[in-house]
């Protein structure tokens, strides 16, 4: 008698295991984690302590954590909406740097004007930047077929040479000692602070507005419904009239225009000017918030607001722990893979089968 | 004339890593599977070699460990796409950023740290030839396994029944199952050379070519490794084409400067990624092309019936 | 030896929607041709996949020359003697003959002598074949050749034959009954699975009725009429759909010398199609399944644009650069062959499915849905076209295939279009549901609709259809009426696809057939 456990797939997708497995998941990557302190001789529970109460015990830790959802959920409702729809922009954080580019250029322009339009001009040059960058990826795609990840991808590593070289040439400060970052903004170029004592500022405001308008076009609007098809069944999509091209421009430019808009939001919020690293790796990390959240708006808050502890946790960390923050990176990866696999229940069930053999 | 001879050693060694890693992927791609995960394998490839070329004082062993650590990163993502059915190109990028924070993470003590590279290979005589000996002999002998390696896998694939089953099993899983091959087996032994080989590329990067270890050190060679595969149609040899043009870009950054041309080191640095879009929107116009070619179930997953 | 060969005895296969095997009984011996006769969904594949190792059986027992055996796995099946011909081909397109026969054979079998062993074998038994030759080259009747041979090579006992005539031409079905005849003069046993009566009438001496996964009868076919075992199958008489003869209005699709590359390597092209279909009237296109009905529709319905767009004009409007969408708008609705995937999304409502096609019947407002307005329609579908359901809101994977073919042709229909494109109405459909469908068809027709039918099955064309033509190697013949022309005909035009062959063995043999 041999005994096996055999994976048997559902009739209809379980919901259940859908909202369970980003739980399992994040159980997994804490038990993973406290196994990791133990190893590198840190007591777990004191290093759980700091690394996810810790970070939230005063006004202003929890001031940084929306500080640090924002940019992740705006950029994950954005990447969200292609992704349901086989649209795979992997290139965020590149589009993230080009619009601090054209959203700083033009801050850096309008240098001392003391305008009220710099800032809504800021944004939305940024929301360009953003969409320029990802309108290549999906031109090449759409006119040559070619991988849009690899495309977008390829296209991060020369949005940080563009954004290296412009603050270490033009754009370098005059009076900053050499150091490669361009002027410090203006205070009319700035995004207004929403909590005081803090760096919390109104790209909030403008990362759950996001999130809102994408739930509407998701649920609501004939082209969200249609892009959900186009991801769910191309063939069906064809059938429907559904142009493929355009799905892939909307894809693309969707999350395009969150990223810029995210990254003018980082330069325009708390780093204040531009210099050779705009973000800790927002783009990608939006991504793991997008599967974490289920490509769904109100997972990707949940979902930001998780790997945005998980960035202060790294940080408190290093402070209390003599941890390296690295660690942060390595749990980001190590949930992405627990959720991939606990997604395994989603379509399948486990069945254990008895064989009786003959010889 | 001494230049040129210079410019393409250097080719050769510049183009191993992205030979090692894409033929690996082809291997793995061969049998339908498209792992997305080679930039995050070559770095845990490349750190696991440092660290133990380090601690053991040889790199040899290093070397070793690396090609452990890359199958070890393979594993993980044949267990989750293979066994657990999930998304390959999902948990491809996720490996890839785990291996990039798992990197990062374990290479923190070995910043600094010097060690001993692995020796060039100087063969009697032949290293002293005019012109060939220069380019062709006296690398390290990790550029002799790749080109071995190139031979190896252009034999199994189209002249061993090995490679007839791989080949069938990458074109249609339900008719290989249906004759009775193990599908799942097979996958799983490409995906895990796959990763070997981009452990050994990465160990090349950190312990042959350039010795030192920093983060994110393989700079989207893994990503570039994918494209050629892409560029060379699925074909060995042309992997070998295309790694070593590649190469030749990634030295241009360094020429330049030496032949006193006035552009900033920045733009010479993208050049390898925007040649990789260039070849890549140029390769893929051809849907038919890339039909014919590319294994028919790539990227698909395979769960047998009943 | 008096066992038989095979013996199954109460083979049970439960999956989570359906019981696919009941209590199955079988056996077959040495030189015996043994029809396994049942409608889709019968359970016939389901059990040959038990034979062949690549399913287990939840209960029962398997005899093999008097011995009971556990087979596994098909390498276990093949060793025992056992070979099948799959109704799906398993070939492997980018490889040649040789390697595809290589493939399935253990390694001291498939040496270098293979190529020779190939021509002598298809030789013997009047399969030509050329080894070296690339299978995505060949035609659907040569890749069943190559299936058949590499079952050959292996010296089977048994041959299990899965619905083998589904894609041949009459010339060609002939020339396989007498391969089938020669095998079982030399002492194979073959288990023939089909759900055609008169061909199991014609090869065989013994069949085994299966209807929803139970064993209803075993008999010689030879002795039974059709009706007789039609009521084994069914389980009641074939229903018989209504007529009324109707004037045909004017043309409503129009096509002219339409030809289309095909845009797949494996695919077929078109060449110079001329159809007309006018209102009132249902024009058919017959065919084997291969010759270029895939590229056909998809250049009708709009999901392929063809390069100059006065070829196809729907309505007096010019439409070939027009996509599906926008065909939609003129009045043209298509029923397509993949209902899971093409004509519905499984994984989302009857809802969301009717949105898909039918966003413009108000069912948008400004770019927004509207959900009242959705729910209205779907709730009516349901309703007029009998869709066994458990609402608006059921997913679509979760209706049977029959009941999820009358939604579509239902929502389809519901748009009120002036041209309506159905490709294989009755796949894959139980009895009941099919009559229903055929009955909406001719229903529309006296409603004034244009319609056109492409399906496999003559049977059915003659049975609704006013017009008809044949679609062989991306040729359409002229169309003509029904009342003008006969099977034999129809048999000859739709064999035209093999005038194309190499071989000169093979025309001499079509001669000979003819």
């Amino acid at each position: 008698m041999t005994m096996r456990i055999e994976l048997e797939a559902r009739p209809t997708p379980s919901r259940l295991a859908g909202w369970f497995s980003p739980i399992a998941a994040i159980a997994a990557t804490v038990l993973v984690g406290c196994i990791l302190f133990s190893a590198l001789g840190r007591n777990p529970w004191l290093a759980l302590h700091a690394f996810f109460v810790l970070p939230l015990a005063t006004p202003y830790g929890l001031a940084e954590l929306l500080l640090k959802a924002s940019p992740l959920m705006l950029i994950a409702v954005g990447l969200s909406i292609g992704y349901r729809a086989n649209v795979w922009n992997i290139g965020a954080e590149g589009q993230l740097t080009m619009g601090a580019i054209f959203g700083g250029g033009v801050a850096l322009l309008l240098h001392e004007a003391a305008s009220a339009l710099a800032l809504p001009v800021m944004l939305l040059a940024g929301i360009i930047g953003g969409m320029a960058w990802a309108a290549i990826p999906a031109w090449l795609r759409t006119r040559f077929n070619a991988n849009e990840i690899l495309v977008s991808l390829m296209l991060v590593y020369v949005a940080a040479l563009v954004l290296s070289l412009l603050v270490h040439g033009p754009w370098r400060d005059p009076e900053g000692f050499n150091f490669p970052q361009s002027r410090m903004f203006d205070d009319a170029a700035l995004l207004p602070i929403l909590w005081p004592e803090t760096r919390l500022n109104a790209g909030l405001l403008l990362a759950l507005a996001t999130v809102a308008a994408a739930w509407v076009f998701v649920r609501k609007s004939l082209a969200g419904f249609q892009m959900r098809v186009a991801g769910l069944a191309p063939a069906a999509a064809n059938y429907a009239g559904i142009s493929a091209k355009r799905t892939v421009w909307l894809g693309m430019l969707i999350g395009g225009a969150c990223a810029g808009l995210a990254g003018i939001n980082e330069a325009a919020g708390p780093v204040g000017q531009l210099q050779p690293s705009m973000s800790p790796g927002y783009g990608f990390a939006a991504i793991i918030v997008a599967f974490v959240g289920r490509l769904h708006p109100v997972g990707i808050v949940f979902a930001s607001l998780l790997l945005s502890l998980l960035y202060l946790g790294g940080e408190s960390a290093q402070v209390n722990l003599a941890l390296p923050s690295a660690v942060t990176g390595l749990f980001q990866g190590t949930l992405l893979l627990f959720l991939l696999a606990a997604d395994v229940l989603i379509h399948y069930r486990l069945r254990i089968v008895r064989r009786v053999s003959v010889a | 004339m001494d230049q040129v001879v210079q410019l393409l050693a250097l080719t050769l060694a510049a183009g191993t890593p992205l030979v090692l890693a894409a033929l690996g992927e082809l291997v793995t791609e061969k049998s339908g599977v498209l792992n997305l995960g080679v930039e995050g394998m070559m770095l845990v490839g490349a750190v696991t070699s440092f660290a133990i070329a380090a601690t053991t004082q040889s790199p040899w062993l290093g070397v070793a460990a690396g090609i452990l650590a890359g199958a070890a990163m393979a594993a993980i993502f044949a267990t989750i796409t293979l066994s657990l059915l999930a998304n390959q190109v999902a948990t491809g990028l996720a490996l890839s950023l785990f291996g990039i924070g798992l990197s990062a993470f374990v290479g923190l003590d070995f910043v600094s740290v010097v060690i001993a590279p692995l020796p060039s290979l100087a063969i009697a005589g032949l290293s002293d030839m005019p012109v060939l000996g220069k380019v062709l002999f006296g690398h390290n002998p990790l550029v002799y396994l790749s080109l071995a390696l190139f031979l190896a896998i252009h034999w199994f694939l189209y002249h061993s029944r090995g490679g007839l089953i791989l080949r069938a099993v990458g074109e249609s899983p339900q008719a290989a199952h249906a004759i009775g091959y193990r599908v799942v087996a097979i996958r799983y032994a490409a995906v895990l050379f796959g990763g070997a080989c981009a452990g050994l590329a990465g160990a090349y990067l950190a312990v042959a070519y350039n010795p030192s270890w920093v983060e994110g050190m393989t700079a989207g060679r893994g990503w570039i490794a994918l494209a050629l595969v892409v560029f060379a149609t699925w074909k060995p040899w042309r992997v070998l084409v295309g790694a070593y043009l590649f190469g030749g870009v990634t030295l241009l950054q360094f020429q330049a400067q030496a032949l006193g041309v006035e552009i900033p080191a920045q733009f010479l640095s993208m050049l390898p990624y925007i040649a990789t879009i260039v070849v890549l929107a140029f390769i893929s116009r051809d849907a038919a092309m890339i039909r014919m070619n590319a294994p028919a179930s790539l990227g698909k997953p395979f769960h047998a019936d009943g | 030896m008096n066992a038989p060969r095979l013996k199954l005895s109460g083979i049970r296969k439960v999956y989570p929607s359906v019981v696919a095997n009941d209590d199955v009984d079988l056996a077959v011996s040495a030189g015996d041709i043994h029809a396994v006769l049942g409608e889709n969904g019968a359970g016939k594949s389901t059990l040959m996949k038990i034979v062949y190792g690549v399913v287990k059986p939840d209960a029962g027992t398997i005899e093999w020359e008097g011995t009971p055996v556990v087979i596994d796995n098909p390498a276990r099946a093949r060793r025992l003697g056992i070979g099948m011909v799959f109704q799906h081909f398993s070939l492997f397109e980018t490889l040649t003959v040789a390697e595809n026969i290589a493939l399935a054979l253990p390694v001291e079998r498939a040496g270098s002598d293979l190529p020779a062993r190939i021509l002598d074998v298809s030789a013997k038994y009047g399969l030509p074949l050329e080894p070296s030759r690339v299978v995505h080259s060949m035609s659907v009747g040569e890749r069943q050749r190559v299936e058949i041979v590499r079952c050959l090579l292996q010296d089977p006992k048994l041959l299990i034959m899965d619905e083998p005539t589904s894609v041949l031409t009459p010339q060609a079905v002939l020339k396989l009954f007498a391969t089938l005849a020669q095998l079982a003069a030399d002492g194979v046993a073959i288990l023939y699975i089909s759900h055609k009566l008169p061909e199991i009438q014609a090869l065989c001496q013994r069949a085994t009725v299966m209807r929803n996964g139970k064993v209803t009868g075993t008999c010689d076919p030879r002795q039974e009429t059709a009706s007789s075992l039609a009521r084994m199958m069914i389980g009641a008489e074939l229903p018989r759909t209504l007529h009324r003869d109707v004037r045909a209005g004017a043309a409503c699709l129009i096509v002219r010398e339409l030809s289309l590359p095909a845009d797949d390597p494996f695919g077929t092209d078109l060449v110079a199609i001329n159809l007309t279909v006018r209102a009132a009237e249902i024009v058919g296109i017959a065919g084997v399944s291969g010759n270029g009905q895939r590229e056909l529709l998809a250049a009708l319905s709009g999901e392929r644009k063809s390069p100059i767009a006065d070829t196809i004009r729907i309505a007096g409007a010019s439409v070939g650069h027009l996509d599906a969408g926008e065909r939609r708008a003129l009045g043209v609705a298509f029923v397509p062959e993949e209902r899971l995937g093409r004509g519905a999304v499984p994984d989302l409502s009857l809802a969301a499915n009717s949105l898909l096609t039918a966003y413009r019947r108000g069912l948008t407002a400004s770019g927004f849905i509207r959900d009242g307005a959705v729910e209205a329609y779907t709730a009516a579908t349901i309703r007029d076209f009998n869709v066994k359901a458990a609402g608006p809101d059921a997913a679509a994977r979760s209706l049977s295939g029959g009941n999820l073919q009358k939604f579509i042709v239902g929502r389809e229909i519901r748009q009120q279009p002036k041209l309506l494109i159905v490709a294989q109405p009755t796949w894959g459909v139980d009895v009941g549901a099919a009559a229903q469908i055929r009955q909406t068809l001719i229903d529309l027709r006296d409603a004034g609709v244009a319609v056109l039918v492409i399906s496999e099955e003559l049977e059915e064309l003659y049975e609704i259809c006013d017009q008809v033509a044949v679609l062989a190697q991306g040729r359409l013949s002229p169309v003509k009426p029904l009342r003008e022309t006969n099977a034999t005909e129809i048999g000859l035009l739709m064999a035209g696809g093999l005038a194309e062959e190499r071989t000169p063995a093979s025309a001499r043999q079509l001669d000979a057939a003819t």
